[in-house]
């Protein structure tokens, strides 16, 4: 299915999201993901079903001000 | 002794983490500053990558307490997503909220601010609002929930210190029990022992501490200026006046002609 992620476009196999962050490899306890602008806690992503068009957003912690 | 939501503080200097050359100079600038509080952001991370993980790792080995912010954000909704997903990372109820209502000077949006920190105060949040000095706006963001103020003195990262110092002082007399924290515009540690002196609680700085030639030297720097700031305050100081006053006693002189 078509998926943006972090504002780039994705075509996958995958039904989850936490597949999804398996599928790019993503890993790490300090990730925090949002669908269509709602959190999804980590503990809910194995349960999250996604769907064609959803917008992912995968974000870290950075430096700021 | 500073008290933020419950917290009791003895450093009243709150450091950024951002512009530093390296994170070595910013290890050293958080340690000789003695701050007890760093702000933090969230960004997205590149696919595949591990980019957030090693600066997660130094934050969590300063053992200091962490303010994540909001900044960049532009919109209630943008704001209110992004203070989430910080304390699903970050484990805190800390959240520095900013709403940028102008590109050019990173004004605060003071509607969406004030919106924004109501929704995330009934959600938990324990926020502090990067706001003007604006005695109105500071009362709605008071209802609304918070119990902490951060007005700019200046735009961020201009390093004009305090353009308006009858606002803050005014502020703070309109505010007499609230930690109030200048958030924004500090260049050098005299600005900084000057909103200390006008009775502020305390200072958030970044590029002031990492833009400098020697950032722990000038994290050094603004502890002491902060502190001798602060000690004015409570010390109490004269007011000017528009005559000379003799500080010897006059009494006894001796009187040769």
């Amino acid at each position: 299915m078509k998926l943006t992620v972090n504002g780039e476009d994705h075509d996958l196999t995958v039904t989850t999201l936490a597949e999804l962050l398996a599928a790019l490899d993503f890993e790490g306890d300090w990730l925090a993901t949002a669908v269509n602008g709602e959190l999804v806690h980590r503990a809910d992503r194995s349960a999250h079903s996604l769907s064609d068009r959803d917008r992912i957003e995968i974000l870290s912690p950075m430096k700021g001000g | 002794m500073l008290t933020l939501y419950g917290q009791e503080l003895r450093s009243r200097l709150l450091l950024g983490t951002a512009r530093y050359p390296s994170p070595a100079a910013l290890e050293d600038a958080v340690r000789s500053s003695a701050t007890e509080i760093v702000t933090v952001s969230l960004r997205r991370e590149t696919a595949g990558g591990r980019q957030g993980g090693a600066f997660f790792d130094l934050i969590r080995s300063l053992g200091v307490h962490v303010l994540p912010n909001t900044a960049g954000c532009h919109s209630v909704a943008e704001a209110v997503l992004t203070a989430k997903m910080a304390r699903e990372v970050f484990g805190t109820n800390w959240i520095k909220l900013e709403v940028i209502g102008h590109q050019d000077t990173l004004q605060p949006d003071v509607f969406g601010l004030v919106e924004a920190a109501r929704i995330l105060c009934a959600e938990g949040f324990e926020v502090f609002p990067y706001t003007t000095d604006d005695l109105v706006v500071g009362e709605h963001l008071v209802e609304a929930g918070c119990k902490v103020l951060m007005p700019w003195c200046a735009p961020i990262g201009s390093a004009m210190g305090p353009q308006n110092i009858p606002a803050l002082r005014a502020m703070r007399a309109h505010f007499p029990d609230m930690p109030l924290i200048v958030d924004a515009g500090i260049g050098r540690p005299s600005h900084a022992t000057t909103v200390m002196e006008l009775g502020f609680d305390a200072v958030l700085l970044n590029t002031a501490v990492a833009g400098a030639t020697k950032p722990a030297l000038m994290a050094s720097a603004f502890a002491r200026a902060i502190d001798a700031g602060r000690d004015a305050f409570e010390a109490g100081m004269l007011e000017p006046r528009d005559f000379a006053v003799p500080s010897t006693p006059v009494i006894g002189k001796a009187v040769f002609a």
